[in-house]
């Protein structure tokens, strides 16, 4: 069956699959069990997981589209919105939330406007929460483009962010 | 290609006696005068920047032309995270605290070359302000155990021969050539070992329902999935000492007769996924894994699978879902996992702490583990000490150490001069335990009836500074986002609980809400389907039950008193103490402060939002938060 007949929305979509991302899905291809695995693979290759791709991964897989859709919104990891150049990742673990963590999210969220999970119009910078980084003793810690900055306060993290255009 | 093939046979291990002469004679290649420098390359000192010092030192050791005198070696996670960058030098296990780059040409000038200590790294123990040279006088090391641990500083994670020379992988020998599949779970059994990653169910217990399932087809499972936050104890035994953790699972699959396993692995820890990923594979051309695991006939696979973000899937039924890649709700309680499993298959899953502790029982006997520890709990348990205290890091404790030591002890007390006011511990589905309880011996059992738990492992110190109902409005926040909403007492009970103390901590509170609190707890322990909401009301139930008063004090006299809770403080300037430096000024980002230099400052309560910005710069303690 031809999912995106019945899925009018993906249709106008804009075809964001490419070479690389199709023969990954064909890699694998019947393997029902990992399409968390797949959806990592690409969500890394996009940053964010493109419709038009789902649609394919679940006609590969063979599994239903509402599926792959209950899968990418239950887990934290999957993002159907493209994200900014830059992820900043500010970890609200409870060591972090009690050395003032959450002040670090509100800076942002005056210095530029988005909430978490939001990305800049600009597409500067995208804002993520996670719950635990596990460099609890470096906290509050935050994490751009996966460099981790540690013991930061709204002063530092306002000279860190600056630094990425 | 056939260069590699043969490469590749060579390698492999084809019995116990090919394994026990391959280990001697990595150990006569060895020389254990010979100098090595390690350094610690665990996430944390990672993020202070090790990596540049490893590189340093490689540079360092080429244009000095030491490569044949001198050893490199980037290990696991020695603990003390809050010192990082660390170094020692062995053999004589100098430890160098804070290393920089630039420190590297001292070292190799001076200790490695010149067998001389440099003073201004060592360091200093603030309690006698002593500097201390050899890594085991840390006082933060002295007081441990490291049985599980300590090989991480030792061993390189991704040599494998590392591993197999520190006695690696010869409890698999044992096993495979000695030991029937019911007298290892004996074994287990008699050692006493609970599971680490939470419950503390006894291991042997689950084993033993596994061995018994009958199926063609059985997984072992290992659950790296540490989700608790303040806890990361599973991801630095994963990084630093993976094999450790393998060997555990190739036991575990051989006991109960599975030919597959998993490990399922946070995301969030890219490096453990990657020194996991290095070990499966290095084991697998040992022949360690894979096909006629040491010649034994038994054979065994492992695959990693990496966790979507979801807390809940480190409950078992709700990873077993995400592993068959469904979304990770759990299922009810009354189907065993270890006889109904993945797929429906009996499934042996473990923590990973619990996973590293087989091969030590293996190797040393129950008698040996269950000497360590109390009546209820034996063997060690690896603690994150976090949060407000001066050291921060990773301990290895015999269960049944008081909290006090734990604290005070090893984590050398809070800083800044501030008082202790609570340690949170088990996770967002443990409690707060409060000064008075500071003598209890910390085990399973004495947790529980604390009203808090284990859990993996996270300790959380709290200063006088902390808001108890904030930090109960904080684990049910974090409950309510990770609440998988299959069950209703759990998906709505969470979200009325946060409900309630977001208004409490906005000064809006009623009395009548404590009962309510109370009673939401008693349904949510009764009526939720998994350990996620059974305990989700732990926190808020620790935190009425040793400090009222303080909910008291946010619902009646409007007032929070740590002055966390926004909508009950304002900021003020002491004019009396204010300079004038201009740097609240600066800070505030809604230009709420106003002031000439050297003139006291005017702060207007109209445009401030109250986010500490001035109390956090204010040298002078001007700024005042009531």
């Amino acid at each position: 069956m031809d999912l995106t007949l019945d899925f009018p929305k993906v249709k106008a979509i804009v075809e964001s699959s490419t070479e690389k991302v199709d023969s990954l899905i064909d890699s694998y291809a019947g393997n029902k069990e990992q399409l968390i695995s797949l959806l990592q693979d690409i969500q890394a290759e996009f940053n964010y997981l493109p419709q038009d791709v789902l649609v394919k991964v679940s006609q590969k897989l063979d599994i239903p589209l509402s599926q792959v859709f209950s899968v990418v919104t239950f887990f934290r990891a999957f993002t159907l919105q493209p994200r900014g150049r830059h992820l900043v990742t500010v970890c609200l673990g409870t060591a972090c939330h009690v050395k003032g963590g959450s002040r670090l999210v509100e800076k942002i969220e005056r210095d530029y406007g988005i909430k978490p999970g939001g990305t800049t119009e600009d597409m500067r910078f995208s804002l993520e929460t996670v719950n635990c980084l596990g460099c609890c003793a470096l906290g509050p810690v935050v994490v751009v483009d996966g460099k981790y900055e540690s013991k930061m306060n709204p002063d530092k993290l306002d000279r860190v962010l600056r630094s990425y255009k | 290609m056939v260069e590699q093939v043969r490469k590749l046979l060579e390698k492999r291990v084809e019995s116990v006696a090919e394994l026990e002469k391959l280990r001697q004679s990595i150990l006569d290649k060895k020389d254990s005068s010979r100098i090595c420098i390690s350094v610690c390359g665990g996430t944390a000192c990672r993020a202070s920047g090790a990596e540049a010092v490893v590189e340093a030192f490689v540079d360092e050791i080429e244009r000095r032309e030491l490569q044949v005198q001198v050893e490199m070696k980037e290990t696991g996670c020695h603990g003390f995270c809050e010192r990082g960058p660390l170094v020692v030098i062995e053999p004589k296990k100098i430890f160098y605290q804070q290393v920089k780059p630039e420190d590297v040409a001292e070292i190799i000038a001076e200790t490695v070359m010149g067998d001389r200590v440099v003073e201004r790294l060592l360091y200093v123990d603030p309690a006698s302000g002593e500097k201390i040279t050899y890594e085991s006088d840390v006082p933060f090391y002295k007081r441990q155990t490291r049985t599980i641990f300590g090989a991480n500083g030792e061993i390189d994670p991704t040599n494998i021969e590392d591993y197999i020379a520190s006695g690696g992988y010869s409890a698999l020998s044992k096993v495979l050539t000695g030991m029937k599949p019911q007298e290892v779970v004996d074994e287990i059994k008699k050692s006493g070992l609970r599971g680490r990653g939470g419950g503390g169910f006894p291991t042997g217990r689950k084993w033993q329902s596994c061995l018994d399932a009958k199926a063609d087809i059985k997984y072992t499972i290992c659950n790296a999935d540490e989700g608790d936050p303040g806890a990361y104890q599973d991801r630095s035994l994963l990084e630093g000492n993976p094999h450790s953790v393998l060997e555990g699972m190739i036991i575990g699959a051989f006991t109960i007769g599975s030919h597959q396993g998993y490990i399922y692995v946070r995301n969030e820890y890219p490096l453990a996924v990657e020194h996991a990923r290095i070990a499966i594979e290095q084991a697998m051309d040992y022949g360690l894994l894979g096909e006629n695991i040491l010649g034994s006939g038994f054979d065994l696979k492992v695959t990693i699978n990496k966790g979507g973000g979801a807390f809940v899937c480190g409950e078992s039924s709700a990873l077993m879902a995400s592993l068959e890649g469904k979304i990770g709700e759990p299922k009810a309680k009354y189907v065993h996992m270890s006889e109904k499993g993945l797929w429906d298959s009996p499934s042996l899953l473990n923590n990973v702490k619990t996973w590293a502790n087989v091969p030590l029982i293996i190797n040393k006997g129950a008698d040996w583990f269950s000497k360590i520890g109390t009546t209820g709990s034996k063997g060690t348990m690896i603690f994150s000490l976090v949060g407000n205290i001066n050291n921060t890091g990773l301990v290895e404790v015999p269960m049944g150490i008081t909290l006090r030591e734990m604290i005070f002890d090893i984590g050398g007390g809070i800083p800044n001069g501030k008082k202790f006011k609570a340690v949170q511990t088990g996770g967002p589905s443990g409690g707060c335990i409060p000064e008075q309880f500071l003598d209890t011996p910390v085990d399973f059992d004495e947790l529980t009836k604390l009203g808090s738990m284990m859990g993996s492992g996270g300790m959380i110190v709290m200063d006088e500074d902390t808001c108890m109902v904030d930090v109960a409005k904080y684990f049910v926040e974090f409950l309510k986002g990770e609440s998988c909403g299959k069950c209703t007492p759990c998906r709505e009970g969470i979200n009325r609980m946060s409900e309630i103390l977001s208004r409490i901590t906005q000064g809006k509170g009623k009395r009548e809400d404590l009962d309510t609190l109370e009673d939401l707890a008693g349904i949510l322990s009764a009526g939720a389907l998994c350990a996620l909401g059974q305990t989700a009301a732990n926190p808020v139930m620790s935190t009425l039950r040793y400090f009222r008063d303080e909910y008291l004090a946010h619902i009646e006299q409007k007032k929070c008193p740590a002055g966390v809770c926004r909508e009950l403080i304002r900021y003020s300037i002491d004019p009396d103490k204010c300079e004038g430096c201009l740097r609240c000024l600066r800070a505030c980002p809604t230009g709420a402060i106003t002031g000439e230099k050297r003139e006291p400052h005017i702060l207007n309560q109209g445009l401030c939002i109250k986010c500490g910005a001035c109390y956090d710069v204010c040298k002078f303690n001007a700024v005042i938060r009531q």
